[in-house]
């Protein structure tokens, strides 16, 4: 549904995206993670036809960027990160404008957004400037969705959304994907990772790695340790001056430490700490996270 | 002696009760998370103990002042840093510093050193003659929460400072916090990222304008039976009836 092949931009001497190429099946949940500026926005407007770029070639439902944008616009559905839905029609007025614009109406793909709109009808007459953060998010997402799209562009829809609406959305997404739609998604928070079906993380407009989740995790290159202690923050100083430590850092409420020496185990390690006078220490095997593979990534400057 | 008290604090606006009647205590030197969904009164909460805005009931005091009685008292004992706002742009490293240390009235013969002090420990001597919007988020982060703190108040404000950072320079910026913490100040977070609610030493989960629960990160988890503060949170979160920002 989506095909990238070598694309490049460049804003004056900034570059935005460095050789981006991948594809993205249909029905896929394709996601793009990395943090601000790392150039998923830039992406997401060369494919949605917003934006030219350099070089490269990109195709969307079998459609040319530059030669068939007409016919792209037609297929997409887009959600950029920017609330940009007219803050001073109603709920229904946006969604009707929207579906005027694309020639159709609100009854005819009604059965897409009906489990979102849902949720909105009682606020159907509310100006969209005055809903709240959940709420402006499910109804850009229905007039994204109110022309039958094939394939939906949304660029970080769950950033400042709380957790709890941040799960709403993503059960909203897997309902979507049963109905054909194909989504690429991009986002900052790494642990929406794992509800993609494939992910690229992206960093300085370089893609670190195009995976499943599952496969990312399981190829850490080595073991890693969840190590907590009463004192945390001394902790985590004293244990990146010891040898045979890759990295470490701070997880909540332990600290991950990626061991390159083989011996240095759970119990050896325990008893390193406790020599240096950390009593009650606890270090355990834990498996990788797409954070910590992206921490990883990063830091050996991986391309895919 | 508690650095931050509420005291059944509560804020109307006209018939919307958005924070209702809570209390807690921080402590000196206590990392203490302040998490709730959108809407749920954190931001309204969070302006009442910065001084900015009156209590409708309850009471609050903030390094020893009463938020209603002395606002500007608590103001100057306090710093705040957000993701929204948090340096001028257009200004340079050193200017970002020189100005918020001069707002908040840092003796003009200890700018000096202290900027030098700050730059070093932070690695950015070679970037203090450049422009602020020039600099990676994470390094904005970074400087905001130092500059936050340069004039060493008693308490920081943090509302959602890590928002679309990196990894790695998420975690930096806590390493930041502990090591305020470490040296006294008590830091006061908001942030929708549960994993860093784990950094805390307590949390508190607000619910439609009330406190629901409030303790370690460790023995919520316990008591709720989950393994994550993000099940915590969903549980409790689940129960929000009201839909307002």
């Amino acid at each position: 549904m989506v095909e990238v092949l070598g694309v490049h931009k460049k804003y004056g001497k900034v570059r935005a995206l460095e050789d981006l190429s991948f594809r993205v099946g249909r029905g896929e949940i394709f996601g793009i993670i990395g943090p601000d500026g790392a150039g998923k926005t830039t992406l997401f407007r060369i494919l949605t036809t917003l934006l030219l770029a350099d070089s490269g070639e990109a195709r969307v439902d079998g459609f040319d960027v530059v030669t068939g944008y007409r016919d792209i616009r037609a297929r997409v559905g887009y959600m950029p990160g920017r609330f940009s839905l007219y803050q001073d029609l109603t709920v229904q007025e946006n969604l009707e404008f929207f579906a005027t614009v694309f020639g159709t109406t609100i009854t005819a793909n009604y059965h897409l957004i009906r489990d979102i709109y849902d949720q909105l009808k009682a606020f159907n007459s509310r100006r969209a400037g005055k809903l709240s953060g959940g709420m402006k998010q499910k109804l850009a997402l229905c007039c994204a969705l109110i022309h039958k799209p094939e394939v939906l562009f949304l660029d970080e829809p769950t950033t400042g959304v709380d957790p709890v609406s941040r799960r709403e959305f993503w059960e909203m997404l897997k309902r979507l994907k049963a109905q054909g739609i194909t989504i690429l998604v991009s986002t900052p928070y790494m642990d929406e990772a794992v509800l993609c079906d494939r992910i690229a993380l992206i960093q300085h407009g370089r893609f670190l790695r195009i995976d499943t989740p599952r496969n990312l995790v399981v190829q850490y290159p080595v073991r890693l340790l969840s190590v907590k202690g009463p004192s945390m923050f001394t902790l985590l100083r004293e244990l990146r001056a010891l040898k045979g430590i890759r990295s470490c850092y701070a997880f909540g409420d332990s600290h991950h430490v990626a061991v390159e020496d083989e011996l240095l185990t759970p119990e050896s390690l325990r008893e390193k700490l406790r020599a240096m006078g950390h009593e009650g220490v606890e270090a355990e095997y834990i498996q990788a996270s797409v954070e910590d593979c992206f921490m990883e990534l990063a830091s050996t400057g991986a391309a895919s | 002696m508690s650095v931050i008290t509420a005291e059944n604090l509560t804020k109307r606006f006209g018939h919307f009760v958005a924070v209702d009647s809570v209390s807690f205590q921080v402590g000196p030197g206590e990392i203490f998370g302040f998490l709730g969904a959108n809407g749920a009164g954190k931001t309204t909460a969070m302006r009442m103990l910065c001084g900015l805005s009156k209590p409708s009931g309850g009471k609050g005091t903030v390094a020893g002042f009463d938020i209603e009685r002395k606002p500007e008292k608590v103001k100057a004992s306090i710093g705040y840093m957000s993701q929204k706002f948090a340096l001028y742009e257009d200004l340079t490293v050193r200017e970002n510093i020189r100005l918020y240390a001069g707002i908040y009235g840092v003796p003009g013969k200890l700018i000096g050193p202290r900027t030098d002090a700050l730059l070093r420990r932070l690695g950015f001597q070679k970037e203090k003659d450049t422009f602020v919007k020039a600099l990676p988020l994470g390094w904005k982060q970074k400087l905001a929460f130092s500059v936050a703190i340069f004039h060493d108040p008693k308490v920081v404000f943090l509302d959602e400072p890590t928002g679309g950072v990196d990894p790695a320079a998420r975690r930096q910026f806590w390493e930041l916090i502990y090591e305020a913490a470490h040296g006294g100040i008590t830091v006061f977070v908001t942030t929708h990222y549960m994993d860093e609610a784990e950094y805390c030493d307590r949390v508190s989960i607000m619910v439609d304008g009330k406190i629901e629960a409030l303790d370690s990160p460790q023995n919520l988890k316990a008591r709720f039976g989950s393994e994550s503060m993000d099940q915590v949170f969903r549980q409790l979160a689940r129960k929000a009836m009201r839909e307002v920002d």
